[in-house]
């Protein structure tokens, strides 16, 4: 491989590094709500599509980039109250098939509907003003969106850290998820904390949506690669571990990064070989707990 | 003027038609029989034209435009009389952008329904298998959209037309617009298969007039999401003109993510198929400065009349809304065979593939020929140029026409390096 510098070497690990961060963007909702929730949640590309096309009409209603930023998760998120209460919360104590089962279902018929209303071809979506251009960072220029959602990514996750690990509101979130008829016993209505667990993660599928919205084209179909993206790094990274999402959002970025500098044909499939090698070892994945789908 | 005289026979023809249809059916009270028997004839030897396109999939709405514009084709030859009053009947099928679903609707169209021509496709592997079928069971088939395998000599039959423009002359195009006045280093982003690699090679062909230096080569994979990791490659190498090779959504996202890199400061960027719809869906920033080729933008009313008469006549039935290059395709396709066999006089095979070699048509852009060794159709490629949002009049004011090709053979592979005699 000729013409391989150091700074298009440095260069390539710090995209591989913005990379990751969006990978992290994308799988944290999905993290969330199967670490807490033990739903796997197949309609989660689906709530990314819909925080991209709830994007596209609040931003033609006002013109405001960050008001539309704060309306998305709050819509969508509202959405996943609906969703959990009538549809999910049925299903609870019935094993992880069912819900599974309901959530990819539900995933099709949200892309049929926004194909009905906004049609095939997808509507466009530009970046805002403040965050257009590049920025020089000294071994080669950098999109100064992609350092925005290096940012944004860094503060949801530290946010969402703090909140299920140092609040006594995150307690009981934990709580709950590792007995949740203890809970019930000491007098916490768990139905609602697993409302609100499952409205954080549809909120934030949309969020990462409305923030793709830039780079990605908006179209009906936007959100199934998505699954699989976050599919694979909360596999990687270990069903339910928020820091395991971060690590291996980080690393598959990387990975994904290098290999198309050096065998760009292989950039496909190289996440998921990158899969198939964590599994080989730990099974349950980088941070994951053992027997946690039992 | 042109529209009032059009309006006249368009409507003079329905008039016509719909009295002719009072008569039959107070003839079919009177007499019995007989007259109904002549009527059914009259209903078995119309035109048929088998028109396979995906309507659902990615490409649905350009596959409803082609549609669209086909039955205008028809339309305006049916007000015209038809052929000595036998009418022309478009049969709408979709292929759904599989080969397999192709191959068997074309083969209904020809074996169940009767069709007497077939055209259609929109895609570079589909109308290959839509081509394989009808040149099996000798039946001409127009193709409406971009390939190079079609011309070679081992795809190509006496029944295969290419109404579309090729990769090889697009890019070719593009590039003898791009390469004198940007710049002689050159990148390219490819995406990996048939279609990007043919576009690069048409870039290159071009180029070596002008004396290109290739200075990155970078493939990606087909439907990729995100380009980032493989831009960092080309902006090390300091091209002056970065050629994208791919199509529909890469081309979208390839271009909204290096314009977010910065990368339109540093070089040109061209992409050889430059397409109104994926533009409008892409958004003027993304696409802005960018330039491209094309059949058609509806810009050409300005200067060319058949244009003019055309995006006139699709604008009033939508609304307003001016038609799409891909869209023109099903027009020029359609309205071409059926011009043929109106030269012809008969719906004869041989007769009208004689008719369509010899044919000069002028449907929408200017003189087009179809070449005698592969039947592509000879055609003036346009250049276009993305207009910034600041520039836009209205909603569908997305391109500036900065240069035209003109019809030329000289800029088609040559007839022996397709693997003619």
């Amino acid at each position: 491989m000729d013409g391989i510098t150091l700074n298009l070497f440095a260069l390539q690990l710090f995209t591989g590094l913005a990379l990751g961060s969006v990978f992290v963007l994308l799988a944290v909702g999905l993290s969330l709500i199967f670490g807490l929730l033990t739903v796997v949640n197949f309609a989660h590309g689906a709530f990314y599509m819909v925080g991209a096309y709830v994007g596209v009409f609040v931003l033609g209603l006002t013109g405001n980039f960050w008001f539309t930023l704060a309306a998305v998760p709050v819509v969508v998120g509202s959405m996943g109250v609906v969703v959990e209460r009538y549809l999910v919360r049925p299903l609870y104590g019935r094993g992880i098939d069912y819900p599974l089962l309901l959530t990819f279902g539900l995933g099709m018929a949200l892309v049929e509907v926004v194909r009905i209303v906004y049609g095939l071809e997808g509507v466009p979506f530009d970046t805002p003003k403040e965050l257009r251009g590049a920025v020089d960072l000294g071994f080669g220029f950098f999109p100064l969106y992609r350092l925005f959602l290096i940012g944004i990514t860094t503060v949801l996750v530290m946010v969402l850290w703090l909140f299920i690990e140092k609040t006594s509101y995150g307690l009981v979130i934990r709580a709950g998820a590792r007995d949740p008829e203890i809970v019930r016993v000491l007098g916490i209505d768990i139905s609602k904390v697993w409302l609100i667990v499952f409205a954080i993660g549809t909120g934030v599928a949309g969020l990462a949506g409305v923030l793709s919205a830039p780079m990605r084209s908006v179209i009906p179909d936007m959100g199934s690669t998505v699954l699989v993206e976050a599919f694979v790094v909360t596999v990687v990274g270990g069903m339910g571990s928020l820091v395991g999402a971060v690590v291996a959002g980080l690393l598959v970025g990387v990975v994904v990064s290098m290999t198309s500098l050096f065998w760009p044909s292989l950039t496909d499939l190289s996440m998921f070989a990158l899969m198939a090698a964590v599994l080989l070892v730990r099974p349950q994945g980088l941070f994951g707990k053992k027997g946690l789908m039992g | 003027m042109s529209e009032d005289t059009k309006n006249k026979t368009v409507s003079k023809g329905v008039s016509r038609r719909s009295l002719l249809k009072g008569v039959a059916a107070g003839g079919a009270l009177a007499a019995t029989g007989p007259f109904l028997f002549n009527i059914a004839q009259a209903a078995e030897t119309s035109i048929k034209i088998g028109f396979p396109v995906p309507l659902t999939g990615p490409y649905g709405s350009e596959a409803k435009e082609q549609a669209a514009c086909a039955q205008m084709a028809v339309d305006e030859f049916n007000a015209a009389g038809g052929l000595n009053g036998r009418m022309a009947k478009l049969l709408v099928r979709d292929d759904k952008l599989k080969s397999g679903e192709a191959a068997t609707r074309t083969l209904e169209l020809i074996e169940k329904d009767g069709a007497d021509f077939i055209a259609g496709s929109l895609s570079a592997s589909v109308q290959l298998a839509v081509n394989s079928v009808a040149k099996e069971r000798g039946k001409i088939y127009v193709s409406i959209s971009q390939s190079d395998a079609i011309n070679e000599a081992k795809h190509f039959s006496k029944y295969t037309f290419h109404e579309a423009m090729n990769p090889h002359m697009t890019a070719g195009a593009v590039g003898r617009y791009v390469f004198p006045k940007k710049g002689k280093r050159v990148a390219f982003l490819i995406a990996d298969y048939a279609y990007g690699h043919e576009m690069a090679r048409g870039f290159k062909a071009a180029g070596e007039a002008f004396g290109i230096e290739v200075v990155a080569e970078v493939q990606h994979p087909l439907a990729t999401k995100d380009f980032s990791t493989f831009l960092p490659r080309i902006q090390a190498a300091r091209p002056d003109v970065l050629c994208l090779c791919n199509f529909g959504y890469d081309q979208m996202n390839s271009l909204k993510q290096s314009t977010n890199f910065g990368m339109k400061e540093q070089m040109q960027m061209v992409a050889p198929a430059l397409l109104y719809n994926q533009r409008r869906a892409g958004g003027a920033e993304a696409y802005d400065g960018v330039i491209g080729g094309t059949n058609f933008y509806w810009g050409l009313e300005d200067t060319i009349a058949s244009a003019k008469t055309f995006t006139d006549s699709y604008r009033k039935a939508n609304n307003g809304k001016p038609p799409s290059d891909y869209g023109a395709y099903g027009y020029s396709g359609v309205g071409g065979l059926l011009k043929a066999v109106t030269a012809a006089g008969t719906t004869e095979t041989d007769a009208v593939i004689t008719a369509m070699e010899n044919l000069k048509y002028d449907m929408y852009k200017g003189e087009q020929y179809y070449r005698k060794c592969d039947h592509q159709s000879v055609q003036s490629v346009y250049i276009i140029e993305s207009k910034s949002e600041a520039k836009m009049a209205n909603e569908y004011d997305v391109f500036d026409l900065v240069g035209v090709d003109k019809a030329n053979e000289g800029v088609l592979r040559s007839c022996s390096d397709l693997g003619f005699g």
